[in-house]
């Protein structure tokens, strides 16, 4: 799925997926996101600058991090913020997800950020609305969550100061994980010299590019000598539904532990998108470890996610 | 039009900083051209204060209109603004709104004792009541020329652009 209008940089309206986005948007983002670390740490956290607009939380799906990030960035940029969460049971597809925007809209809502179990919904709502209207993607089915992947990489930016000559490791249910579709667009398109897909066979999306991407079906040599390791939650309705035998059995194989870590490189960095399961995709003296990037992530999304919102409303960049 | 060397504006204005600083003062650039400034002021004053830097660019009021520039230079004012004595330092005084933005922004640090302004120059086409404590030198300039303070070939210079 491809960005509707995001591909040139001065008519940036929604952010759908990271999946088509120009390298220059990215490193802007990144470069406005640098700026808004600095208020974070002030006593006085906000800006003015979306003082008077009205960012719209919609989430149709469970979330703690992701939203409440957006809401503390649309806060810190004093933003007026509503939170609707929409049990996906009591909305129909559709139509009357367009009326709710619509309602939204005629009490001024600026932005929407929108979260949905239904992969392309987003993109759906953007084709819908007005021009002054922007839509951000916190998620849609197994399809896309580009603030992750764009605070993901980030992150890799922060502590490696580069992304030509990273080896990165992508670890975990790469095809049904929409944080791994995002991390993959923006680190391909940040240049990422090796980007690896890491995890069981039944977990690997079906049509891999070689000419971008290493699949592993084994951890310790898929893990072997990089820079990055970037572990997936495993989804526990993946256990229900048998698709994998147990958590214990998958710890065994995939679980990323103290002694596995030593076949990366010394000053390797641990991420994860969170919520992480301990003892499932992650043993936790690793989450715990001075290597671990897991709660610096959280810091950078509200960042990320205040640059985003305001590139947006500001469309000369 | 022609704009005396900025190093001798800033030797002038170096001369009326030090009439008005004691050990309650903190000098704050406004980037790029306050920082500039700073970095000459710092070589010359001998008393132990306090330096910063004030971005302002999210307290502006013009995004619309110019949109959101990545900045070399964020804020950094890594001292306690209470109480204190603060000059504001910035090459040219032109519309007001920086010093505005920059004021705003200020008080989000806290409650100076009192805010002064000193500039090289004072293009005198303040748009709000806010005006310099203190100016090098007053010029007038066209309204849509555009002057800074910038570093060049190892040297202090006045840029003049069409805006």
């Amino acid at each position: 799925m491809s960005n509707i209008k995001t591909t040139k940089e001065d008519n940036f309206q929604h952010l759908l997926s990271t999946e088509g986005m120009s390298k220059e948007l990215i490193i802007k983002i990144f470069d406005i996101a640098e700026t808004f670390l600095k208020p974070g740490k002030h006593d006085v956290k906000k800006v003015p600058l979306l003082r008077g607009k009205t960012v719209c939380n919609l989430f149709f799906e469970n979330s703690t991090r992701t939203r409440t990030t957006f809401e503390i960035a649309a806060k810190r940029l004093s933003a007026d913020v509503i939170n609707l969460d929409i049990s996906s049971s009591s909305q129909s597809k559709g139509e009357s997800i367009i009326d709710t925007i619509n309602n939204l809209i005629a009490m001024s809502a600026n932005i929407f950020v929108i979260r949905h179990p239904e992969s392309g919904m987003p993109k759906y709502i953007a084709s819908n609305v007005s021009k002054d209207v922007h839509i951000i993607n916190a998620g849609d089915g197994n399809n896309s969550h580009p603030t992750q992947g764009l605070l993901d990489a980030f992150t890799i930016r922060k502590y490696k100061k580069k992304f030509s000559g990273l080896k990165v490791a992508i670890v975990g249910d790469i095809k049904h994980s929409r944080v791994a579709k995002s991390e993959m667009h923006t680190l391909s398109i940040l240049g990422v010299s090796e980007i690896r897909l890491v995890g069981p066979k039944i977990f690997m999306p079906d049509d891999i590019d070689p000419t971008k991407f290493q699949e592993f079906n084994d951890m310790k040599a898929g893990i072997s000598d990089v820079d990055v390791v970037m572990m997936l939650r495993i989804q526990k309705e993946r256990m229900q539904q048998e698709i994998i035998p147990s958590e214990k059995k998958y710890f065994e194989s995939f679980g990323l532990t103290t002694e596995l870590l030593k076949n990366a490189k010394k000053d390797a960095i641990v991420m994860h998108p969170g919520p992480i399961n301990r003892g499932v995709e992650i043993q936790t003296e690793v989450a715990d470890s001075s290597q671990s990037v897991i709660l610096a992530q959280v810091t950078f999304g509200i960042a990320i996610r205040m640059a985003v919102m305001t590139m947006l409303i500001y469309k000369k960049i | 039009m022609s704009i005396p060397e900025p190093i001798i504006l800033i030797d002038q204005l170096y001369k009326e900083i030090i009439k008005d600083i004691d050990i309650n003062t903190c000098l704050i650039g406004i980037p790029n051209g306050g920082h500039l400034i700073l970095n000459e002021l710092k070589k010359k004053i001998k008393l132990d204060i306090n330096y910063g830097l004030i971005d302002c660019s999210f307290y502006r009021d013009d995004h619309d209109e110019s949109g959101l520039k990545v900045r070399e230079r964020t804020t950094s004012i890594n001292f306690n603004v209470e109480g204190k004595k603060i000059i504001l330092i910035d090459d040219v005084f032109y519309t007001g709104r920086t010093i505005r933005a920059a004021m705003n922004e200020l008080f989000d640090f806290g409650r100076p004792k009192e805010i002064k302004l000193f500039v090289l120059i004072d293009r005198k086409m303040n748009q709000l009541p806010i005006q310099p404590d203190f100016s090098s030198c007053k010029i007038n300039v066209p309204y849509h020329e555009y002057i800074d303070l910038i570093h060049e070939d190892e040297k202090l210079i006045f840029r003049s652009r069409k805006i």
